[in-house]
């Protein structure tokens, strides 16, 4: 075996997507040495893959809008099982991210005035998602690839060397956290193009790997989204927030098979799109919740003139939050008016012209053209829910984005739990890795300025080498393929969409199975660049976080956002009170209840008092938030 | 509807390598890609290929099928005669590390190589102003998905080894350009250093770039002939840079 | 070996795996544009037929020659000209250089020539024959770099090609109001030489595109989204507007030479 690879540096960050970017400029910027692990190459996280807009309060096309009216809707989303720290520092730095973005190079589409450009988005009351056409994290991944370029250049002409102080680390797997004295002293892993090891010591690492998607069956997500940063997180001894909470992104394409769970961005309905089964009817006006009765239009009259004059009309029901409309899909299929591939049928061709769909909806065109052989601007798409975003993540202390109980661990982005509550409104996942990710890089380097470093033992570096050599020691065991096929089964339909009580229980036992199994995964072939190999550690990330999902849902006896329960339909307002925290003890995950932090009084004053009795308990609405 | 297909697939890593043929089954509305995934998990467990999105919006899966770049994720298998053989190689104009995956490191080291945007320093967060119409150009060009197929097809450095420490290459041009074009960028000199350090003058606009482009970016016809002709403004014509001599400033 | 048989890249003996007849464009644009030099050189060196009651051949205007001189009316160049140059040869032998070069340089024929004439690339993809490649950074393919100024000169022509359309519509005795099959063609071969030019990337730029802020130029702004419009046909238009001319000269050659009458739809 070659020999290993040992590099050093003050801040690790783990992903090079939008949050871990973010927070590498940031940690740079405060004069650190920082290095930047990608699964893939440098560029191509999913961030890409976000279409509709980042949401920031600028008020440029209405007015109306501040941070305050940012936070409520976030937390109305969120089924106020949000974090309301961190959903208060995302609606009050927002705009300033996006400014920032502007400065390093982006460019957004514009208003007539010449400012930043905001469209309409489910769950928001103002226009407010900064666009580009609808390739907005293409913007922002390229803008802060740019911009570490641009730093990279600056180090040149100081040091004569462009990675004296930044290096991207492409194509590179972490399988470790190390930590040493109880806190963190680097990361182990390789490289996936020949497979040899690499170690990292490091003060501070930065988690932010994103989602965990490809853990089900239908998924927007890449092959990336396996859940890396949950689960060694939930190893270096930090806490999941939340897990039962996924996000069913109500629009992905299903069919044809190949694309199936690719996504339809939200922005489709927000231009005029509209759902309909295959009756021909507009159903998602049979599935507007009371909350929300106020909002939004219950006839198609009110709906269609919204999109012309948004002051004097409730908006169209297709702009509902996510979970709404998912779950209304979902039993539109169930009752028989879904087409035949297991959708409905979302049309904006008879309703825009064909030109201001190109113009608006670009790569939505391009994509189901191209991949799908479908012109959006003359018929219709076929739709359903797809599994797009976990809202549950590392549980992190909300202003620094420390991990709980790991010091020099952090996390940022989709990986981070909390600030989306049960539910992620869109728009807010971009604003929330520009947001965090800088908290995240200014919490690392505040730490790493503060402590003191420790080194890593030979004896964490062997045991984390052996973990990478036992696949290949193992012959004639399971292959990793064909359990990561069972695994997406299970999930997708014990621990899916809907979800009972028995069959959690069910799907607990299974991904027990799986994972016992998974223990025995030999792989084909050498080191050198090999997807077998890869897959039996993203498998092993990916069981963890199925067993964390499963667990958090049997336990909430209620449905809530990106959690429903068959078996307990509705909203409780005791659970509202109780977050899920997940924890692992070498063995398995352990799952506890633990109280939400109340409502400071100057955030629950900013609501009417007669919303929050639709989701509080009267005690909490006479206490009125805490001091 | 499954069917069984003929692909070759090229096999190997840098010391040596060839084509492998394989028998496969596709399915109604599949890509390429979805066809090498299913080799890879029935027949060849260690086939490397690259890709994220399977969506067209990463740029990860760049290979050469049936001899053109393409994305394999954007490449339909309808679009293939029944019966018809394809065969599957890495980018050529790249050195492979192994089975469908090249290394693209050269790209990286472009990009380092173009000075980044550079912001009016008397203009703070939220202050900018511009209009549509002045940064549509440059967002044609950020399309770009950084898939390396404009690179690779490019002859001056798939057919001139020599020649890739001279050139940008394609996706650094609309990058250029991008730039040039950015209705904010105080950098001035761009243009002579598109021609003098960047290798703008090598390209003979024989338009690979663009007809190979899954972003539909019109590489030549927008940015690089746009660029030549900035290059002429401050370069080659007389006229202009007595007019710019006058003026004191670079168009 | 170099290129894509450089030893670091994937071992592949063939030199494209391009399976569709990749070699027919190149092959056909070789042949119509090797047709064409051909014949303007046959033309160019002719020196005769090209001009009669009013026609005159696009090779061979400005009329720099005596032949034309009974009709002073072509812009009055002819009996000046005759003297100052005095041409032992065939005229059209200065004209042509102008024409020539504005689509010597023009960014679509020189894609079209480096492919099928320089196989510097035959085509996408497939590898070129050459060692070694320095593109337009030296002479003297860094003359391509003057294309605007063949480009203006090719204007000027656009102009004399006009003006000789609408001397056309003469009839034999020099009055107005005739039209002839002649005129059509010369018609046609003057507005296809003004979709060229204009659809030009090089009238793009100079109209708008090096601009910075098409927002402080609203006029040039709208001009330049017109001709960029254009500039998505110029290919094409270089095309039609090469055998438009090619069209327009051997109709005159066969009318002055006396094969083809001139049909006339009225005097």
């Amino acid at each position: 075996m070659t020999e290993l690879e040992r590099y050093k540096y003050d801040v690790l960050v783990i992903g090079a997507g939008g949050a871990g970017l973010r927070a590498a400029v940031e940690a740079r910027e405060a004069g650190l040495r920082v290095a930047i692990i990608c699964k893939s190459l440098f560029g191509k996280a999913h961030t890409v893959m976000a279409e509709g807009g980042a949401a920031a309060s600028m008020g440029n096309v209405n007015s109306g809008d501040n941070w305050q009216v940012h936070f409520r809707d976030t937390m109305r989303g969120g089924k106020f099982l949000n974090h309301y720290r961190m959903a208060e520092l995302h609606a009050k730095e927002s705009p300033d991210r996006i400014y920032e973005l502007e400065m390093w190079g982006a460019l957004f589409d514009r208003t007539k005035e010449g400012k930043i450009s905001q469209r309409n988005f489910g769950g928001h009351e103002y226009p407010r998602l900064a666009h580009v056409g609808d390739r907005t994290g293409l913007e922002l991944i390229r803008t802060m690839q740019q911009k570490i370029v641009q730093l990279q250049q600056k180090d040149a002409r100081e040091y004569g060397n462009a990675e004296a102080n930044i290096r991207v680390f492409a194509e590179l797997t972490i399988t470790e956290i190390i930590k040493e004295k109880g806190v963190v002293a680097g990361a182990y892993g390789y490289w996936r193009e020949g497979g040899n090891e690499v170690l990292f010591e490091a003060q501070a690492v930065i988690i932010a790997t994103g989602g965990v998607g490809k853990t089900f069956k239908i998924t927007s997500n890449s092959w990336e989204g396996t859940g890396d940063g949950h689960a060694l997180a939930l190893k270096a001894g930090a806490n999941l927030v939340d897990m039962e909470f996924l996000q069913f992104h109500p629009t992905g394409m299903v069919w044809p098979p190949s694309v199936r769970g690719i996504l339809v961005t939200e922005s489709v309905r927000g231009e005029g799109g509209v759902l309909t089964n295959t009756l021909g009817e507009r159903f998602m006006f049979k599935y507007i919740p009371d909350v929300f009765k106020d909002k939004y239009a219950d006839n198609e009259e009110e709906a269609d003139r919204w999109y012309l004059d948004q002051d004097n009309n409730r908006r169209p029901p297709e702009l509902l939050p996510r979970d709404e409309v998912a779950r209304a899909i979902n039993s539109e299929v169930k009752a028989g008016r879904g087409t035949e591939h297991g959708g409905v049928f979302l049309d904006v061709s008879k309703r825009i012209p064909a030109e201001v769909i190109k113009k608006r909806l670009p790569s939505m065109w391009h994509q189901f053209y191209e991949l799908a052989g479908v012109d959006i601007t003359k018929e219709a798409m076929e739709v359903g829910p797809t599994c797009h975003y976990v809202m549950g993540g590392v549980e992190v202390e909300p202003d620094t984005a420390a991990a709980i109980g790991v010091p020099g661990l952090f996390a940022a982005g989709e990986v981070a739990g909390g600030m989306h509550g049960s539910n992620r409104l869109g728009g807010n996942s971009l604003s929330d890795l520009l947001v965090f990710g800088r908290r995240a890089g200014m919490g690392a380097a505040a730490y790493v300025k503060s402590a003191t470093a420790v080194a890593v033992s030979e004896a964490s570096v062997k045991a984390a080498a052996d973990r990478i050599q036992a696949p290949f020691t193992r012959a004639g065991g399971e292959n990793a393929y064909s359990l990561h096929q069972e695994l997406q089964e299970v999930t997708h339909n014990l621990v899916g969409i809907i979800r009972t009580g028995s069959e959690l229980k069910d799907a607990i036992e299974k991904i027990a199975d799986i994972r016992k199994r998974s223990q025995n995964v030999s792989v084909a072939g050498d080191r050198k660049f090999n997807p077998g190999f890869h897959l039996a550690f993203d498998l092993d990330n990916m069981l963890l976080v199925a067993e964390s999902t499963a667990k958090s849902a049997i336990a909430r006896e209620e449905s809530r956002g990106g959690h429903t329960r068959d078996d307990f339909p509705g909203m409780n307002d005791k659970w509202r009170q109780v977050n899920h925290i997940s924890s692992y003890n070498g063995s398995e995950v352990v799952v506890r209840e633990q109280k939400l932090p109340t409502l400071p009084k100057e955030l629950f004053d900013l609501f009417d008092i007669h919303e929050l009795e639709k989701y509080m308990t009267s005690e909490e609405i006479a206490k009125g938030g805490s001091n | 509807m499954a069917r069984k297909v003929n692909l070759r697939i090229w096999r190997g890593d840098s010391n040596s390598g060839a084509l492998q043929n394989v028998e496969v089954e596709a399915n109604e509305g599949e890509v390429v890609l979805d066809v090498i995934h299913r080799v890879q998990a029935t027949q060849m467990g260690d086939l490397a290929v690259r890709w994220n999105c399977k969506a067209g919006k990463c740029g990860s899966c760049s290979m050469e099928i049936n001899g053109k770049p393409r994305l394999a994720c954007m490449t339909r298998m309808s679009s293939f005669e029944e019966g018809e053989e394809i065969t599957v190689t890495p980018l050529r104009a790249f050195p492979v590390i192994k089975d469908l995956v090249a290394d693209v490191s050269f790209n990286y080291k472009k990009a380092m190589e173009i000075p980044a945007y550079e912001h009016p320093a008397d203009l703070g967060p939220g202050e900018a102003r511009m209009e549509q119409i002045d940064v549509e150009r440059s967002q044609e060009f950020r399309k770009c998905i950084e898939c390396f197929l404009c690179q690779d097809t490019c002859h001056v450095i798939r057919d001139h080894e020599e020649n890739k420490k001279s050139f940008a290459g394609p996706r650094f041009f609309i990058r250029i350009a991008e730039l040039d074009m950015h209705p904010l960028d105080m950098l001035k000199n761009r243009k002579r250093t598109a021609q003098e350090e960047h290798g703008l003058g090598m390209c003979n606009i024989t338009k690979c770039c663009t007809e190979v482009c899954p972003e539909h970016i019109r590489i030549t016809d927008n940015a690089i002939i746009p660029m030549k002709e900035r290059v002429v403004d401050v370069k080659y014509d007389p006229a202009r840079w007595l007019g710019s001599k006058i003026r004191r400033r670079e168009g | 070996m170099s290129g894509v048989f450089s030893p670091s890249r994937a071992q592949i003996k063939e030199r494209t795996l391009r399976t569709d007849k990749w070699w027919l464009q190149p092959l056909a644009t070789f042949g119509v544009l090797f047709s064409f030099v051909i014949y303007a050189t046959f033309r160019a060196f002719e020196g005769d037929y090209y001009y009669k009651d009013h026609l005159i051949s696009p090779f061979y205007s400005p009329c720099l020659s005596e032949a034309c001189v009974d009709e002073a009316v072509i812009g009055g160049f002819a009996p000046i000209s005759a003297q100052i140059f005095n041409f032992p040869l065939s005229p059209a032998l200065i004209i042509l250089i102008f024409p020539l070069g504005f689509r010597m340089t023009c960014y679509y024929y020189r894609k079209a020539y480096y492919r099928a004439f320089w196989m510097s690339p035959p085509a996408c993809a497939v590898a070129e024959p050459h060692k070694k490649y320095t593109g337009e950074t030296r002479q003297p393919l860094i003359l391509q770099n003057a294309h605007r100024w063949f480009f203006y000169a090719g204007l000027i022509f656009n102009v004399i090609l006009t003006y000789d359309a609408i001397i056309s519509f003469k009839n034999k005795d020099g009055e107005w109001g005739a039209m002839s099959v002649g005129s059509l063609v010369l018609v046609f071969s003057a507005a296809m030489l003004w979709m060229y030019s204009l659809s030009c990337h090089t009238c793009r730029h100079t109209i708008g595109g090096r601009l910075k802020h098409f927002s402080k130029h609203p006029i040039r702004y709208k001009a330049w989204t017109t001709i960029s419009r254009l500039n998505h046909s110029h290919a094409l238009f270089a095309w039609i507007s090469l055998f438009a001319v090619a069209f327009a000269d051997i109709y005159v050659r066969q009318v002055a030479s006396g094969a083809w009458t001139n049909f006339y739809f009225f005097e």
